[in-house]
């Protein structure tokens, strides 16, 4: 029997324990997150494009302190920087994105009535809340947020004094991330022991649809390598407060030889770094996963490679690990470790280029869709090939020593990371927005919303690539203070178009995303005619998931256009045929 | 949740919880060896303490084996569980003992008489301490179930889950103070 019962508001919209309820407060909070991220771009890419001029816009939103005359401060530009860098990352890609997918599809992709643990499930939520209400607060503090960039490298952000977001907000910064990385440990225990024992009858590992397998992967990458992260944390805090000497050495700031010795920051970029690179395949596996299935669901075609998929996405968590030195290539790494660094950093080219053939083996020749979630997915494919070409030049010490730290790595990171992590983030919310509220969300605007965002993120990432051949550096808040730079300006002005122009658009998303919630065309119970669980439920989503007994499954789940049936896809819970083959 | 899959489940959710906690030691001590092996380390001696202290947490664990022996022929284990409690407040003040020993030595934790080997011996000492109050939390719950009969010989899924964390502790100091002791 189903676990429905009768809720009041408060057990059902704010502590309620429905892993339905609970993907939504996630999804919720990431886009409220994302539009303050995206917004933080949008301003500091303004001094960008036009060093030293003043904004009206900038005054209004930032006030005459941190935008005098509508001109923006150096302090609050990095400031801007590392918040944009620290939101997208894991308050929007991380936990926006695999809080909302693994809440939202496990249970219903493997045939359970919830989450192995409500009540841990809905504290991973509450514990990420209060990381965003401690995030959000560094921004109204008197020496404004964190500014020492999303990596937060010492000595910048273990000296109170260096600079003033080196202060309070550096603080809050850390107690924010403190709590973001419980909750994400809450999540993933969560996630793994749901897959592994709550599967319905016949749902083998091997029928899982790839997004199980991608959320399975992800949350044990996430359990592994979050808590180095905090053990860098803590000895981070320990350096700041209490004057200890991990990271730090023989330090003078305005004069005052500070009583430092015997630290070292290249420990902690060690230590940032090795969960720093599974992180961006905690950002990735996710977005791999849902365009897996959107694009099998809408080419009409079973996954190409389906256990060469799951492999590939093995490999990839597995080498993640093994790879952060490519980040400190200029720390004065010994060669030959560096040298091993390419090596292992290279070899993930052969996962990735195993995912990009079977898309591209899966779309060919198949009866395509194009819904706004498979343009979104056609475009993951996309950048994923773009960006994961740049990655070999970073990857390769003798050649990323020559583009460290300009706008080459910007661009790269954007396209490969955080572009496709946010189609994937975009396919899904297309592709599961009639399971999630029964309605339908305007194609229209789905594909205005596309093309410009598609066409805008290349605008304002693809130049980057040459500012970084032209030994722009990141982070720095005036080109123009180098003559050398002053021909580069053109390029920062077009970059800076291009994003406004994706900020904007990102807004008919929206409208069209709470639009449809309230007056989108009612949702048939399996409108894209997938034959994964979830569809199988129905429309009203109760607590439970299905109103009696869980289905069975009898088959996997890329049964899509297969000879000897009637309709072109055939769900996860049909019985094969007499004679007929799994796959 | 049948009472099979409640057991596998939440041991699988602790196992889970316990790599993780390995990765964040793991963190820690990998911090060690690169500080160690750059210049400027200084050798502390280990207080005797943490002797005493390695030896108390593996008798707890050992009660907890017999009341895990006990329960299982249907009869109550409250006292044993009761003596792991008693052997983990004597683990933290042995480890109180064993600060007070490195201060007197003059190894500090911050200040002008700390050094990154001081620094980092009482910051993983004192990680693996809040670990154990953690455990210590877990035993006292154990046991004032176990004095209200909450468990049987077929159910006694809380003393076994605090039994798995109690000889996670266990092995966790074990490795770290062997670690301590060869590196620092």
């Amino acid at each position: 029997m189903s676990d429905h019962h009768n809720e009041t508001f408060l057990s059902k919209y704010i502590f309620s324990l429905d892993h339905k309820m609970i993907a939504k407060q996630f999804l919720i909070t990431g886009m409220f997150m994302g539009v303050v991220g995206m917004l933080m771009s949008i301003l500091f890419r303004l001094q960008l494009s036009n060093p030293g001029e003043s904004f009206a816009v900038l005054e209004w939103f930032l006030g005459e302190k941190w935008a005098p005359d509508g001109v923006l401060d150096p302090n609050m530009y990095l400031a801007l920087v590392t918040m944009h860098g620290t939101i997208l990352i894991f308050w929007v890609l991380t936990a926006g994105l695999t809080g909302t997918f693994a809440n939202f599809l496990i249970p219903l992709q493997i045939g359970a009535r919830d989450m192995a643990s409500g009540f841990i499930n809905m504290l991973s939520y509450w514990f990420f809340f209060a990381a965003t209400i401690v995030l959000l607060t560094s921004l109204f503090v008197e020496t404004g947020p964190a500014s020492a960039g999303w990596t937060i490298y010492p000595p910048l952000s273990a000296l109170p004094q260096a600079i003033p977001g080196s202060g309070l907000g550096q603080d809050l910064w850390l107690i924010a991330m403190t709590l973001f990385i419980v909750s994400s440990l809450l999540g993933g225990l969560n996630y793994i022991v749901t897959i592994l024992n709550l599967r319905t009858k016949g749902m083998s590992m091997t029928r899982l649809p790839l997004v199980m397998w991608a959320l399975f992967i992800v949350a044990i990458l996430g359990v592994l390598s979050f808590p180095v992260l905090l053990s860098a944390s803590l000895l981070l805090v320990f350096d700041r407060t209490f004057g200890t000497s991990f990271y730090l050495s023989d330090i003078v700031i305005a004069g005052e030889a500070l009583h430092h010795t015997g630290g070292s920051p290249i420990l902690f970029e060690h230590l940032f770094w090795f969960l720093g690179h599974p992180e961006v395949y905690i950002i990735l596996l996710p977005a791999l996963g849902i365009v897996s299935e959107v694009i099998s669901v809408n080419s009409r075609k079973p996954i190409f490679g389906y256990k060469a998929m799951v492999i590939s996405l093995m490999a990839i968590a597995f080498l993640s690990f093994i790879v952060w030195g490519h980040h400190m290539f200029i720390t004065g790494m010994d060669p030959f470790l560096g040298s091993v660094f390419t090596f292992t950093t290279l070899l993930i080219a052969i996962p990735s280029a195993v995912k990009v053939f079977n898309y591209l083996a899966t779309l060919w020749r198949g009866s395509i869709r194009f819904t706004p979630a498979m343009l979104f997915a056609i475009g993951f494919v996309s950048t994923f090939i773009t960006g994961g070409l740049t990655g070999i030049v970073l990857g390769d010490s003798a050649l990323d020593i020559n583009v460290h730290d300009t706008y080459f790595v910007v661009g790269h990171f954007h396209i490969v990371m955080g572009l496709s992590a946010i189609y994937g983030m975009f396919a899904g919310v297309y592709h599961w927005f009639p399971k999630m509220y029964g309605k339908m969300m305007n194609k229209k605007l789905g594909y205005i919303h596309f093309w410009v965002t598609f066409i805008s993120a290349y605008g304002v990432f693809f130049p980057m690539h040459f500012l970084g051949l032209a030994g722009l550096p990141r982070r720095y808040y005036s080109n123009t203070a180098f003559p050398m730079f002053e021909g580069l300006t053109n390029i920062n002005e077009i970059i800076t178009f291009f994003a406004i122009v994706g900020g904007i658009v990102q807004v008919l998303f929206i409208f069209n995303f709470f639009y449809s919630i309230f007056y989108g065309t009612k949702a048939s119970k399996n409108p894209w005619g997938s034959t994964t669980l979830e569809w199988t439920t129905p429309i009203e989503r109760i607590h439970g998931n299905w109103p009696g007994e869980i289905p069975t499954v009898r088959r996997w789940a890329y049964d899509y256009s297969k000879p000897g049936h009637d309709t072109d896809f055939v769900p996860q819970t049909e019985p094969l045929k007499e004679g007929e083959e799994e796959h | 949740m049948d009472l099979n899959l409640k057991n596998t489940t939440y041991k699988q959710l602790l196992w889970i919880g316990m790599a993780s906690i390995t990765l964040f030691f793991a963190g820690l001590t990998s911090a060690v060896i690169v500080r160690s092996s750059e210049s400027g380390w200084q050798d502390i001696s280990m207080p005797r303490y943490f002797w005493y202290s390695t030896f108390v947490i593996i008798l707890g664990s050992a009660f907890l084996i017999m009341s895990k022996k006990i329960v299982r022929r249907g009869k109550n284990p409250a006292d044993y569980i009761f003596l792991t409690f008693v052997c983990g407040v004597i683990f933290a003040i042995f480890q109180f003992k064993g600060w007070s020993a490195l201060v007197d030595q003059g190894k500090f934790f911050v200040g002008e008489g700390s050094s990154p080997a001081s620094s980092f011996l009482y910051v993983i000492t004192f990680a693996h301490l809040i670990h154990v109050i953690g455990g210590l939390i877990s035993v006292f719950i154990t046991y004032t179930k176990s004095v209200n009969s909450k468990y049987s010989k077929e159910n006694y899924l809380g003393i076994e889950l605090t039994s798995i964390y109690w000889h996670f502790l266990d092995i966790l100091w074990i490795y770290l103070f062997a670690f301590l002791l060869y590196i620092i």
